[in-house]
């Protein structure tokens, strides 16, 4: 199966709606709730990631009976420094992200935490695209 | 705890999904940043907040919460509503801050996440 989002710039008010999209449909498929909240965390986590720092983007998800492969893609300034992003507490979100509730410097690490597989392929002044695999078995 | 136990605590309104009589609360963390709230298991949890938005109710829905516990007198819009209804989470409106909220619960019994 496959599914296609998109992402807008700072829509702060529809964000995590695909995340929302893809629960539902786990859950429909009868995923084992652990996978699922693993899956849908570090969707969610990237998805504000994408909102909060690109200009716009795309979200591909495909599921089957072995695993959930998640793409974020963006175009964005791209992440000048992935190491420093990956640890916890490094943020560069602005205020309005953070008056949302974000900008902790969480979100890479928590979709590490969550996934089995990681990939971020990111190119300054271009944008940004995050593979994330999970396995069901 | 039962939720409508906690809502009396607090002098709390009720919005939201409806109230399942049986849901045992155990826990509580107060965050009103929502990326911590991700980075833990969240199960019979309450959370204490005072972030009033949708990514309040987002976040809920992905870590599996179904009791908020709103302090500081935030008042949830109909959107915000909408979604607790849509993801069954009651959300227990307070004009307490987050220190009195916290302290009342702890008192009670409820234990910290860690």
């Amino acid at each position: 199966m496959h599914y296609t989002f998109k992402i807008e710039r700072g829509n702060f008010t529809d964000a995590g709606q695909a995340s929302s999209s893809v629960k539902r449909t786990l859950k429909q498929l009868g995923v084992d709730p652990v996978n699922i909240k693993r899956t849908v965390v570090a969707l969610f986590e990237a998805e504000i990631n994408a909102v909060a720092h690109a200009y716009g983007g795309t979200i591909d998800v495909d599921i089957d009976g072995e695993k959930i492969v998640m793409v974020v893609a963006d175009e964005g300034p791209g992440i000048p420094n992935i190491d420093l992003a990956m640890q916890e507490g490094w943020s560069t979100a602005s205020p309005q992200v953070r008056e949302m509730g974000y900008g902790a410097g969480m979100g890479l690490p928590n979709i590490k935490k969550n996934t089995d597989d990681l990939k971020i392929d990111t190119k300054i002044g271009v944008g940004t695209t995050v593979t994330m695999t999970v396995y069901l078995t | 705890m039962k939720i409508r136990e906690i809502a009396q605590l607090v002098d709390g309104v009720l919005v939201g999904a409806p109230v399942d009589e049986f849901y045992e609360v155990e826990k509580a963390f107060a965050s009103d940043l929502m990326s911590d709230v991700l980075r833990f298991n969240m199960d019979q949890t309450v959370l204490i907040t005072g972030l009033c938005n949708n990514q309040t109710m987002r976040t809920c829905e992905m870590a599996d919460i179904r009791v908020i516990l709103m302090g500081r007198d935030k008042q949830p819009d109909q959107d915000m509503i909408d979604l607790a209804v849509e993801n069954d989470i009651v959300i227990i409106k307070s004009r307490y801050s987050i220190f009195k909220l916290s302290g009342i619960l702890y008192g009670a019994g409820i234990q910290p996440l860690y």
